[in-house]
């Protein structure tokens, strides 16, 4: 089944009440399938044919006011478009489920996949979870409905899962019978909702003596949320029997070079581990499954055995220390007591392959690094045309 | 100052007004400047619409001076997100109401009315685009654009509703320039321009006409616009106390005319049997005028003529057919 048509079902499955979506490349066939269902009466759903993200986003929002289950997907340019509400979806609490096929933002305009979108959001306050294939897709948006609805998170959920590498892909993929998922996500039901027969404000001005409390709240909701996402995992594997972690290991254990990476890269990079480790080379590779709460703890504890950290960042932080991903480990790792070196570099922009010597590249570095001490230049691209 | 003379069913109107619901929903304690003709519209337009309503605000005056939290001054559910996007999320609300409606999570025949307020800036502007979409799709909801004519709200600049001739921070009057060098978007055309059921012009100042309105753009079967004018004695310059007068002198000198097309059929909903009132009198008491010399005023007063006989001739037309 092709993925997108999996990420459809789930929202179906979930029994979305509301469907707001734009089309925007590679995320659109989501979409067309959820209005098809929806013209079939298989989903019993209003689907608005948005005239913007913009609009998608902010329509989102409203629909969840009286209590509805609401579902959008976008990419890209749409993310951009939509970034100041997407803002407001978190601050307002509620909790919309965004399928975000990840493609590299303009310019020069490109439809293929990096991860210059998702990093543009990084502090939105929404969950911000990474699919590696078909199937996680499909199990993280069944999820997300049950983590963002929960009354101890309130707050929107985005999952990311590759433009095109995931989203066009067609590959086996378990759907559940409607019956085997019955009770896994309860009905939503908010506390506070747009309702007259009990008047609230939504959305009142954030005065300077309540601004900042406010966003106190918004950052422990968010790093709460982590309670319940482990929960959400632990009932997944206990029904279904698939387990996932907020950081994902491979071969970690005694690994000396460790590559760090987020999407669907990382079922790649574990083959090129088994390669590496065919010619004795002790390696190992890590995904930081979840981006939004930041699992520090987790993420230390899958490093602690590293000699040296290498992260591949997919997107490009003009002017800056590397990848935002990098920044984010590096600073993460500071606090550790006898913290492994992160180094990084940049691959896979806007489509381009990232071929097993392209990894063994990145896997070099680290050893280059052991060896020499010396770090590399920053922003490395790895397979830059020279 | 012009001299102002009250036309006479100007006192009819003030007595039939004390027959009005005395239940608020927009209720007092907000902070709208002294004389503020939005709110005074929002007041009016929520007794009217009554307590089974959801309200969606854009940023703008009154979504400022109704919700400095922990403070509200909407007895009714309502719900702020940002500038451009009020039909938007009222888009949003609507389409969700209808599904949940249609899945047994409200009841079947539950009718909540949803009015939207933008200002001029929120409407004619930025939020244009929202707005064209909402209306276009056919949610049933009110779209109540409360126009002052220009971004009251950051300090009087200059919105595409200011009208010709006005002075503004950002369309200021200068040793070369007289102000705002372009006509007044025509907001109203481009509501009906989408076939919706109902749209009209209306003001504070004929406050049963206004409410009126309300009650047929509730009633009507879909989507429904109403230009609200709305005096800003801040922004305008002009005496707090002359609001209500304003309005009515924009409504007799043709320059915002009171009409409504009903399905596509136009009706003048002022009856001016003597006629246009000159337009100075409504010029000259506001300070946002008052540099417009005989040129610029001769335009304004054939324009304001033209656009006031082509609406008499639509009436005359749709009636007809």
């Amino acid at each position: 089944m092709e993925v997108s048509l999996a990420i459809a079902e789930a929202a179906r499955q979930a029994d979305v009440d509301v469907v707001s979506a734009y089309p925007i490349t590679p995320q659109t066939h989501i979409v067309e399938r959820l209005a098809q269902m929806v013209a079939d009466g298989d989903l019993k759903a209003s689907f608005i044919t948005v005239e913007s993200e913009h609009t998608a986003m902010s329509a989102a929002i409203g629909a969840s006011m009286p209590g509805a289950r609401v579902f959008t997907s976008t990419s890209s340019q749409g993310l951009a478009l939509m970034n100041e509400i997407v803002f407001l979806a978190a601050s307002m609490r509620v909790p919309v489920v965004m399928a975000l096929a990840n493609r590299s933002l303009s310019g020069p305009i490109s439809i293929w996949n990096d991860h210059s979108d998702i990093m543009s959001v990084r502090d939105v306050g929404w969950v911000s979870l990474f699919a590696n294939n078909g199937q996680e897709a499909y199990d993280l948006t069944l999820m997300a409905f049950r983590i963002g609805e929960d009354p101890r998170v309130m707050l929107p959920v985005m999952i990311s899962f590759d433009g095109f590498i995931l989203t066009h892909m067609i590959e086996p993929i378990y759907i559940f019978d409607d019956a085997e998922i019955e009770g896994f996500i309860p009905p939503y039901n908010p506390q506070f909702k747009a309702d007259p027969k009990t008047p609230m404000t939504f959305g009142p001005v954030g005065v300077p003596e309540i601004y900042t409390e406010a966003h106190k709240q918004q950052d422990a909701a968010l790093r709460g949320s982590r309670e319940v996402i482990d929960e959400v995992f632990a009932d997944f594997e206990k029904r279904f029997g698939r387990r996932y972690n907020a950081v994902e290991t491979y071969m970690t254990d005694d690994a000396d070079v460790v590559l760090l990476s987020q999407g669907s890269v990382f079922e790649t990079t574990q083959l090129s581990v088994d390669e590496l480790r065919k010619e004795g080379k002790k390696v190992g590779a890590v995904e930081l499954r979840m981006w939004r709460p930041f699992p520090f703890a987790d993420l230390q504890a899958a490093l602690k055995n590293a000699k040296v950290v290498v992260v591949l960042d997919r997107a490009v932080s003009f002017g800056g220390q590397a990848g935002p991903l990098m920044s984010e480990v590096r600073s993460a790792l500071y606090p550790m007591k006898d913290a492994p070196p992160v180094i990084g570099g940049i691959a896979g922009l806007a489509g381009r392959d990232i071929m097993m010597e392209h990894y063994r590249e990145f896997f070099d570095m680290g050893y280059r690094y052991l060896e020499t001490g010396k770090e590399p230049e920053v922003i490395t691209i790895v397979g830059l045309r020279q | 100052m012009t001299e102002i003379t009250r036309p006479k069913e100007g006192f009819l109107n003030v007595f039939a007004y004390r027959t009005i619901s005395r239940d608020e929903y927009f209720v007092r304690g907000h902070r709208a400047c002294q004389g503020c003709g939005p709110a005074l519209g929002l007041r009016l337009i929520m007794k009217e619409a009554g307590p089974n309503t959801i309200v969606v605000n854009a940023t703008g005056c009154m979504e400022i001076i109704s919700s400095p939290y922990p403070y509200t001054a909407w007895n009714v559910p309502w719900i702020h997100v940002a500038f451009e996007n009020a039909a938007a999320v009222a888009s949003g609300l609507e389409a969700a109401l209808k599904a949940m409606r249609k899945k047994g999570k409200l009841p079947a025949d539950e009718k909540t009315n949803i009015i939207v307020f933008g200002g001029d800036g929120g409407t004619a502007d930025i939020g244009l685009q929202a707005l064209s979409g909402a209306l276009i799709r056919g949610h049933k909801l009110l779209y109540v654009c409360y126009d002052n004519e220009a971004y009251m709200n950051t300090g009087v600049q200059g919105s595409s509703a200011t009208p010709f001739g006005a002075s503004t921070t950002t369309t200021p009057a200068g040793k070369v320039s007289f102000g705002q060098g372009y006509w007044k978007k025509n907001l109203v055309a481009i509501a009906a321009a989408h076939n919706i059921p109902y749209t009209a012009t209306a003001c504070p100042s004929y406050p049963l006409d206004l409410m009126r309105k309300v009650r047929k753009a509730l009633d009507a079967d879909g989507p429904t616009f109403l230009h609200m004018f709305s005096v800003c004695p801040t922004g305008w310059g002009t005496p707090p106390e002359l609001t209500i007068r304003l309005g009515r002198l924009a409504a007799e000198t043709g320059v915002f005319p009171l009409y409504e097309i009903d399905h596509g059929k136009y009706k003048m909903t002022l009856n001016q049997p003597e006629g246009l009132r000159p337009i100075e009198d409504y010029l000259r008491v506001q300070k946002r005028f008052r540099h417009l010399k005989e040129p610029e005023i001769e335009v304004i007063r054939k324009r304001v003529k033209e656009e006031y006989e082509r609406l008499r001739k639509l009436e005359a037309f749709t009636q007809e057919a």
